[in-house]
């Protein structure tokens, strides 16, 4: 059941430099909205209720998709539908637009912006309806007690906070090696993919890099042509194919050299942890060989190791492991 | 109700009481006579003179008015601060203009519905799920049901009501007729919006590019095998 919104004011800045002003004039009460999806259901739940919203759509600069020579630079308003049948990504980077296409129902797709996919909030149930956990300022965890529902939260890398991150794109992003840059005070830094998926032991309240309260704004994704052309795959399972957040998904770059070995690879899963897991024993493992039933064998063997699953979520371990073997085996045909 | 200290509610030693119900409601209902009622049989509050649907919706309608202005009209800070001319905006809905007054907070789905009057847009779940509300803005799909007003602003809004043409249905909503789409017809409009919007941009769809598309619109009555033969056969004749 849904409720009515509260009332708040809209700002609908021009340019970059407006938006930068206004969030950090208003970075304490303030909401960046994007696409909306997400934002709106936090409103309607009345667990979030900032005074001001900050419409970032007439910001020409957030937009488009560029071939800038060694990377290409995509703006984080461009939307999950635009990014999946951009036809540079579709090239170069068919993981990332497969993991585009696969996200939510196609009218969300429609207007969910890849910044928005990659900045959301976690989709722990306990969290969302507002329980005074530890990601919102409170101390306990709800979703990790003896009779609590977690049949889709953590594997890894649990401290306190047992959410996972929801997004089908960062794997994606993940294992291209994208950076992200991101302004506040009208300077802007870049920050690795590694370091903009931010886990509870770093920050339990926030999910990435981008301070919302310091009036931080995801301007631009860039993602180097290293792993350009090279052997992609993407795979979501979840409950229901549309809407759904994945339950484990996984996305894979390899380098598979003339005579069939990988010379490389990079391998990611996410819903598994509270940033995309790279799964780096499996990437040491699988350099020089090449992918037959023997290397699927031992990829199924490590891909989960050292899961620590919870009450529900046992068949996230097995599930991880198969999804991985899938994007080995990819690379055999 | 009011609760001031009269003589007559006061009791012997001076307390207040409430006043009187039936002080406030007339004589007792028993007593009223109604024209149009038959002696003996029960009475009936509804004028004669309107019909039990009238009678309904003007309840129904008065209800929502008054269960929702208090969210429209209420007042915050931030409320405050807005300028008067933030809130006037122009709505392009089925080719008409339409000069609003809305609030920040309005969704297009309750503009569409309780300020236009394009009741075809339907509620389901109020949050992006479901697709009942499915609108096409400029040229893609949305959910009306999670789009502010605000943000449409300037955009092509084409709901259910602008699909028929001079009095003829669209080839989809035909084909959903031959196909019997519809059985509680409560997801249809999202379904036919769907539709549309998939042979606007792809006149020769294959049954895969038509379950992709309408996989945003749920069906509680498990009719999607009939929407898709629709969507098929629609497809033949646009």
């Amino acid at each position: 059941m849904t409720d009515m919104m509260h009332i708040f004011e809209m700002l609908q800045p021009t340019s970059l430099d407006e938006a930068v002003a206004l969030l950090d004039k208003h970075g304490k009460d303030g909401w960046v909205i994007a696409g909306g999806k997400d934002s709106l259901d936090w409103f309607k739940d009345r667990v979030k209720k900032p005074e001001y919203l900050i419409d970032i759509s007439g910001v020409k600069e957030l937009y488009g998709i560029q071939d800038k020579g060694d990377h290409i630079a995509i703006g984080p308003m461009v939307t999950l539908t635009d990014l999946s049948q951009n036809k540079l990504v579709r090239d170069l980077f068919p993981v990332l637009a497969d993991a585009a296409g696969r996200v939510a129902s196609p009218q969300i797709r429609n207007v969910g912006t890849i910044g928005g996919n990659i900045c959301q909030d976690t989709r722990c149930a306990y969290y969302r309806d507002g329980f005074p956990c530890y990601r919102a300022g409170g101390n306990t965890c709800y979703a990790n007690t003896p009779t609590a529902m977690n049949r889709e939260h953590t594997l890894f890398e649990a401290k306190r906070c047992v959410a996972v991150t929801p997004s089908d794109t960062a794997p994606a992003l993940s294992v291209l090696d994208a950076q992200m840059v991101i302004a506040r005070d009208g300077k802007l830094r870049t920050v690795g993919v590694d370091d903009f998926f931010v886990g509870p032991e770093i920050d339990i309240e926030r999910m990435t890099a981008v301070e919302r309260d310091k009036g931080d704004l995801l301007v631009q994704i860039k993602i180097p042509k290293t792993w350009a052309g090279s052997r992609q795959y993407f795979e979501k399972v979840a409950d229901r194919q549309v809407w759904d957040f994945a339950l484990v998904n996984v996305a894979m770059a390899a380098k598979v050299g003339a005579d069939g070995s990988i010379e490389a690879m990079q391998i990611a899963c996410g819903a598994v942890q509270c940033t995309p897991r790279r799964l780096k024993d499996v990437e040491s493992l699988v350099v020089g060989e090449k992918a037959n039933a023997d290397l699927e064998k031992l990829v199924e063997r490590v891909a989960a190791r050292g899961a620590k699953p919870l009450n529900y979520n046992q068949f996230k371990a097995p599930l991880m492991s198969q999804l991985a073997k899938r994007a080995v085996r990819s690379l055999s045909a | 109700m009011s609760w001031e200290v009269k003589d007559a509610e006061t009791n012997g030693v001076g307390m207040m009481m409430p006043p009187d119900p039936a002080d406030d409601f007339g004589p007792e209902p028993g007593t009223v006579e109604i024209a149009g009622n038959v002696p003996g049989e029960p009475e009936s509050w509804r004028p004669p003179t309107m019909s039990r649907r009238a009678f309904l919706r003007g309840v129904i309608c008065s209800g929502v008015v008054i269960a929702s202005s208090g969210y429209l009209f209420s007042s915050n800070k931030a409320h405050a601060a807005a300028k008067q001319t933030d809130r006037l905006i122009t709505l392009s809905v089925n080719g008409r203009k339409h000069r609003l007054d809305v609030t920040p907070n309005e969704t297009l789905a309750h503009t569409l519905r309780y300020r236009l009057g394009l009741t075809g847009t339907k509620i389901g779940c109020n949050r992006a799920e479901c697709g009942a509300c499915t609108v096409i803005i400029g040229d893609q799909t949305e959910y009306s049901c999670s789009t502010l007003t605000m943000r449409a602003q300037g955009k092509e809004i084409r709901t259910i009501e602008g699909v028929a043409q001079n009095g003829r249905l669209h080839p989809v909503q035909q084909a959903f007729i031959d196909e019997l789409g519809p059985q509680c017809g409560f997801c249809t409009p999202g379904q036919v919006m769907s539709a549309v919007n998939l042979l606007e941009k792809n006149p020769n769809p294959s049954v895969d590019d038509v379950r992709q598309a309408l996989s945003g619109n749920l069906c509680r009555c498990g009719a999607y095998e009939h929407y898709l033969n629709g969507v098929m056969s629609a497809a033949k004749r646009v």
